[in-house]
């Protein structure tokens, strides 16, 4: 192992990593900000109005980072998952548990604010559709995952149980995102494609892509926020922990 | 810009309900996630804290 690798796995070990963690956690809130600030700005001020839908399209601009935050989340979850499985490195398997949270929390917006679209748009709240359901599904996912760690006492025997659920998981995500076109949806198709040029006014899509930046900087910095606290919480036992700063004085 | 009014902005077109039920609801989330979090670190810091303290009681009257 070359030196600057060796730099990189100390951090692999929860004592190198809680401090910095401690560290990088304002970085991220400054851009949660910054991003905030700008998205918000362009999704109220700058995109126009929509053509069919009025102003209640506006909903796009939370509705779409949700959900593809939530799908993201999941997938980054089970990364972590499986690296904390294969390779029995705990801080892997606790930053996987501390990201379900916030993707469980994604996964609700994701429906809320779907249903508060569908409502005025649709004329119903809910129904039982191939992307609203595999989306209800997610959300139950991360629940599971949840719940079925809380439920062991071992937290390293809890890690691995949730590993292979989430794992298990994994084959939602694309079904999610591929439901619009293997299903004849109620739900619209895909609002970014990779391979079309943009069918929106760049100024919402803009707001859109800076609205998914934020809550990407907001997860990283909630993530790392609450992996310190599990950090604390399952190394309360070693002696680093009682040397710590903040538990001394 | 889109709006002439400070009222005509909080109406959004007609769509108030739906467009501030769900900027509402984000907001209220993405503020209550990180304060639940920071009580669960100054919950176990606390805990830590007792430990210690008990620990070097005992250590100084055994």
């Amino acid at each position: 192992m070359t030196k600057q690798q060796k730099k990189w796995f100390k951090f692999a070990s929860p004592q190198a990593f809680y401090p910095l963690a401690g560290k990088l956690i304002p970085i991220f809130w400054v851009l949660t900000a910054m991003f905030g600030a700008v998205g918000l700005w362009l999704s109220f001020f700058v995109a126009p109005t929509d053509a069919t839908q009025g102003e209640g399209y506006r909903i796009i601009f939370v509705h779409v980072p949700t959900s593809w935050m939530s799908m993201f989340i999941y997938l980054v979850m089970a990364g972590w998952a499986a690296v904390g499985l294969s390779f029995n490195a705990r801080l892997s398997s606790m930053m996987a548990q501390s990201l379900a949270p916030t993707g469980a929390l994604m996964a609700f917006l994701s429906l809320w604010t779907g249903a508060f679209w569908g409502k005025p748009m649709w004329g119903t709240w809910w129904v039982w559709d191939a992307r609203l359901t595999s989306e209800l599904i997610l959300f139950f996912l991360y629940l599971g995952f949840m719940s079925l760690q809380a439920s062991i006492d071992d937290p390293r025997r809890a890690d691995k149980a949730g590993a292979i659920l989430a794992l298990v998981g994994v084959v939602n995500v694309p079904i999610i995102y591929f439901s619009v076109t293997w299903w004849n949806t109620l739900h619209q198709g895909a609002s970014v494609s990779l391979t079309k040029s943009p069918s929106m006014a760049m100024t919402m899509l803009w707001g859109m892509l800076l609205m998914a930046m934020c809550l990407w900087m907001y997860s990283i910095a909630v993530g790392l926020t609450r992996v310190r606290a599990i950090i604390l919480e399952r190394e309360a036992h070693t002696e680093w922990v009682k040397q710590l700063q903040e538990v001394k004085a | 810009m889109n709006w002439h009014s400070a009222s005509e902005f909080f109406a959004m077109g007609g769509y108030a309900l739906y467009v501030w039920g769900s900027f509402g609801a984000c907001a209220l989330a993405f503020l209550a996630e990180p304060l639940l979090i920071r009580q669960r670190h100054k919950q176990i810091v606390r805990t830590l804290r007792r430990q210690t303290a008990a620990e070097k009681l005992e250590m100084e009257h055994p």
